[in-house]
């Protein structure tokens, strides 16, 4: 279905070609996932496929691209339209009407679909995709997963023969992710749709596989195969492989059912042994022994009891926050503590994120009292509140508004009024490679996020507060996120972060505190909360459970560096 | 009423409104003003949706009243050239050079000019109603899916364009926020025009990335045309377009009184026969248009009548469509123009008919959470295929 001919693609001032010599064949009603680190040039391979590469973004493509048949290099875009359905990352990006049908029928439309087809085919597709209920509502309004299988849906009316998706999952809470997954799931096994899609979070989606391929990286021949075989070589890996290699099985369990099932000795191993304190580190302080868990019923916070230790980092009680007309947190009370790693976990649209940009002071609470060391966020100068708490936004592009990183750091050492070098200091040690000049726009995600964390850092607020900072990561980059939020953790700054990813949250966390409907319904240590939900869970504590282990380098220390089971 | 099956054709609605508009424009009798916004409004309360662009009314409103403080301010500063009588009070004249003599700045307010700027801004504040019942009724965009063919393109930018307004808006928000971040001040001018190269490179990035989407899709896909055909159509629309500027211009004119008029008729003909062949080139084809209905008719119908009313009643008794405000009398309320203003309820009449005789079909819909589902979205569909969601009960509307 699809066919890649020695396919090189060159951009105009790039020093190396984002692709090189890629033969590859996938054939019809294949569910094809496209793995590897970022910058490897897996969205470059799946704009090929449509004919965005090179007719819309520009360069060379040497070699030749075929799908169904049509070469890329004599159909333009819109003359694959019909056989090729496009995805991107953003779904508000790729609308182009404004309420769902009329989203759907869209690019029915632009092909001259017969109007009793079209009719028919929106309506199948709201049954197809469970946007029934949905159809005349704006889109603005939709959640994210109703985006993106509204997204997903407007490309499907079309009846085409390829569906690619660059990163369907990487904004989407672990439902919503589930929910876009079995529409792929469907739409490959009843329609024999052939899907092509790249996605970061791998313990999402690999298991769903048909073949992977794995784009090892500028200037190494891609690797086409089984799921189990590529994982074998692949440098990027969700959980539940790493623990197959560390557990030496063979071949590779790519689900958790497969390595609970195999997962029996090592279970008995592991029985014996202590278990881990939760994140891997114990805080600096005395870790927080209240596994308080909030009814749903709204009840008002206690101000927390008295403890010995330093002042909290930060406080928050009896909150209540609107945004327009939505209450967006009611009767929320939190305490974080120095030292302390917390990761707020919930649906998209859960108040998240307001409960950060609330105590960041962006948002002014209606109820209640916030206090940041001492401080009300919201009534503190912004230059002032910079030396209480810092907060990375989810864009960490927002951030940055120079044009280089030498001056986007000498502005940041002026916001702070620290020594002239601060913030050149802090990142060299998180992005040794970076040169002065460079432009924070030809950063990778990973560069760009480290670079706004450093800019955060230099005003070295005690609080530091992270919204949903691995999306788009892979997992080299966020390897590297977690060790640095680990020093920054040890050095004793209290750690708030909002993210949708189970591992990141199990890997770093001291406390997972769940949140729904803007009210807190879960506040305990990460093994307690986690272990035993099925939405929160990372894959080696469903693998592992009930033991409370959850991640592979806490399996792995424990048994000794290692070594088959 | 959200559901586009029963939506009236959003030609209708602006039909209406520009007629309540236009009849608005005749008229600076206070009563009657009121009385046409009263109009206007009910039919917005009766027949407005759960849709976004329904508040626009509000909006609306609220430009209007200060479009009238805005009047009344500028009467009481700058004076008005009304002779007046009856002094309310007396500000502190400037005393101005002579270059600008004819220009006067405080002094004497008397009421007559006062109630004159009252009912001057009174007749645009109107207007703006009627304009922002037609926002609230219609959104402009679905106006512009009932555009010919050829002018397709265009309507999409306007669409396009107008996603693009919320979107900035929210961009601007979000870098405030982040300037906040970063210890520096988010209020004020200066904030505000430093953020806006960001938002402009961010919204250009976006346009980027939804023309690659639109082109994925097939925007702009052609079929294939004759060159004489291409020709044609493009000599048709040029020679239309300037026969109507000509024919404008004779009409406008008083020496060309004579040839204006055929040319304009044959200059709008040639126009028009050129948009239908550009059509050809475009292989579109359009997911359930809006159908010009009887409703429609009775709604578009029911402005042009008031319209037509108000300016057959200012010709005949033009003091009651303006009260004069040298000397005061209060104004009165002429009989047949306000009957005729009240036409524009038609509409609302209409509307709340079917509202109440369709009921029988709520519920068989369950999954739609609006109570009641008409009937004719489902009647519609071709080869009589069920709609969405699950059925309840047997639906007794699939056979009317």
């Amino acid at each position: 279905m699809i066919r890649f001919d020695q396919v090189s693609v060159h951009y105009e001032g790039a020093a190396a070609p984002a692709l090189s010599g890629v033969d590859l064949t996938v054939p019809e009603g294949e569910l094809c996932l496209l793995v590897g680190p970022s910058g490897a040039g897996k969205s470059t391979l799946l704009g090929a496929v449509s004919g965005l590469v090179p007719h819309f973004t520009g360069g060379t493509l040497h070699g030749r691209v075929t799908v169904a048949g049509r070469d890329t290099r004599t159909h333009k875009p819109r003359e694959l339209a019909d056989v090729v359905g496009t995805v991107g990352q953003d779904p508000l990006a790729h609308f182009v009407t404004d309420t769902v049908e009329d989203e759907l029928a869209y690019g029915m439309e632009s092909l001259g679909v017969p109007p009793a087809t079209m009719r028919r085919r929106v309506e199948e597709t709201l049954d197809l995709l469970g946007l029934a209920p949905l159809r005349d509502r704006p889109l603005a309004e939709l959640s994210g997963g109703q985006q993106q299988r509204v997204a997903i849906g407007s490309v499907l009316t079309t009846h085409p023969k390829v569906l690619v998706l660059d990163e369907p999952t990487s904004a989407l809470d672990p439902g919503a992710a589930e929910e876009v997954l079995a529409v792929l799931q469907r739409l490959v096994h009843d329609l024999g749709t052939t899907v092509l899609l790249a996605e970061h979070r791998l313990e999402r989606v690999v298991q769903y596989a048909d073949r992977v391929v794995l784009l090892p990286g500028p200037g190494r021949a891609a690797v086409a195969g089984e799921p189990a075989q590529v994982m074998e070589v692949s440098p990027v890996r969700p959980p539940v492989v790493e623990l197959g290699r560390l557990a030496g099985w063979s071949p590779l369990p790519l689900t958790v059912r497969d390595a609970r099932r195999r997962a029996e000795p090592l279970r008995e191993r592991l029985a014996p042994l202590a278990p881990p304190v939760a994140g891997a580190a114990a805080p600096a302080t005395a870790p927080v022994p209240r596994p308080r868990r909030a009814s749903l019923l709204r009840r008002a916070w206690r101000p927390a009891p008295v403890e010995s230790g330093p002042a909290p980092a930060a406080e928050v009680t009896g909150l209540a926050v609107r945004r327009g007309a939505v209450p967006a947190l009611r009767e929320v009370g939190l305490t974080v503590r120095a030292g302390e790693t917390v990761a707020l976990m919930g649906r998209n649209g859960a108040g998240k994120s307001t409960l950060l940009r609330t105590l960041a002071g962006l948002h002014e609470p209606q109820r209640g009292t916030v206090r940041v060391g001492g401080a009300v966020p919201h009534r503190t100068a912004p230059r002032d509140l910079l030396r209480y708490v810092g907060l990375v936004p989810q864009e960490p592009r927002d951030l940055l508004c120079e044009d280089t990183v030498a001056a986007e750091c000498a502005a940041a050492d002026r916001d702070a009024q620290a020594a002239p070098g601060t913030c050149r200091g802090l990142v060299t040690a998180l992005l040794p490679e970076v040169a002065d000049g460079t432009h924070p726009r030809d950063l990778s995600e990973g560069q760009r996020l480290a670079l706004a964390l450093a800019v955060v850092l230099t005003a070295r607020p005690p609080l530091l507060l992270l919204d949903e900072p691995t999306r788009g990561l892979d997992y080299a980059a966020k390897a590297r996120l977690v060790d640095h939020l680990r020093g920054l953790a040890t050095a004793g700054h209290a750690i708030v972060l909002a993210t949708h990813d189970v591992e990141l949250a199990a890997e770093l966390a001291h406390r997972v505190v769940v949140v729904a409907e803007g009210e807190i319904v879960a506040d305990g240590p990460t093994a307690d909360i986690v272990v035993s939900s099925p939405a929160f869970a990372p894959q080696v504590a469903k693998i592992l459970a009930p033991q409370h282990w959850l991640t592979v380098t806490q399996v792995g220390e424990a048994l000794g560096g290692g070594g088959a089971v | 009423m959200s559901d586009r099956a029963s939506a009236l054709h959003a030609g209708a609605w602006w039909v209406w409104a520009l007629g309540l508009a236009a009849a608005a424009s005749r008229t600076t009798n206070p009563l009657l003003l009121a009385l046409l916004v009263g109009v206007a409004g009910y039919v917005v309360a009766v027949c407005r949706t759960s849709a976004p662009w329904s508040r626009a009314y509000g909006a609306f409103l609220r430009l209007g009243l200060a479009v009238i403080v805005v009047r009344l301010v500028f009467a009481v500063v700058l004076g008005s050239p009304i002779p007046g009588t009856h002094t309310v009070f007396t500000l502190p004249e400037v005393p101005l050079p002579d270059w600008a003599r004819g220009v006067r700045l405080g002094g004497r307010v008397t009421a007559e000019g006062l109630v004159f700027a009252l009912y001057d801004g009174m007749k645009l504040a109107a207007l703006l109603a009627c304009v922002g019942a037609a926002n609230a009724l219609a959104s402009p965009a679905r106006l512009l899916k009932s555009l010919p063919g050829a002018l397709y393109e265009v309507g999409v930018a306007v669409v396009v364009a107008m996603t693009f307004a919320p979107h900035l808006v929210a961009d601007v928000r979000r870098l405030r926020a982040a300037r906040r971040l970063r210890g520096r001040p988010d209020r004020g001018a200066k904030a505000l025009l430093k953020v806006g190269l960001p938002v402009l490179e961010g919204a250009l990035e976006r346009s980027v990335a939804l023309a690659a989407a639109m082109d994925a899709r097939g925007y702009g896909r052609t079929a294939p045309v004759r060159p004489a055909v291409r020709r044609l159509t493009s000599a048709l629309t040029l020679g239309g377009l300037l026969g109507v500027c000509a024919g404008t211009y004779g009409l406008l004119g008083d020496a060309g009184a004579g040839y204006g008029t055929p040319l304009l008729v044959a200059g709008l003909a040639a126009a028009l026969a050129g948009l239908r062949l550009g059509g050809r080139r475009s292989v579109r084809t359009r997911y359930r248009p809006d159908r010009f209905g009887p409703r429609a008719w009775l709604v578009s119908g029911s402005g042009v009548a008031v319209a037509a009313l108000m300016i057959w009643a200012g010709s005949g008794d033009a003091a009651a469509l303006h009260p004069p405000a040298v000397p005061l009398t209060s104004p009165s309320l002429p009989l047949w123009p306000a009957a005729a203003v009240l036409c524009g309820l038609l509409p609302a009449v209409t509307e709340s008919r079917p509202a109440t005789g369709r009921k029988p079909t709520a519920g068989t819909d369950a999954t739609t959470p609006e109570p009641s589902s008409p009937p004719r979205r489902r009647a519609g569909t071709p080869a009589g295929r069920p709609g969405p969601g699950p059925r309840t009960r047997p639906a007794p509307e699939e056979t009317s």
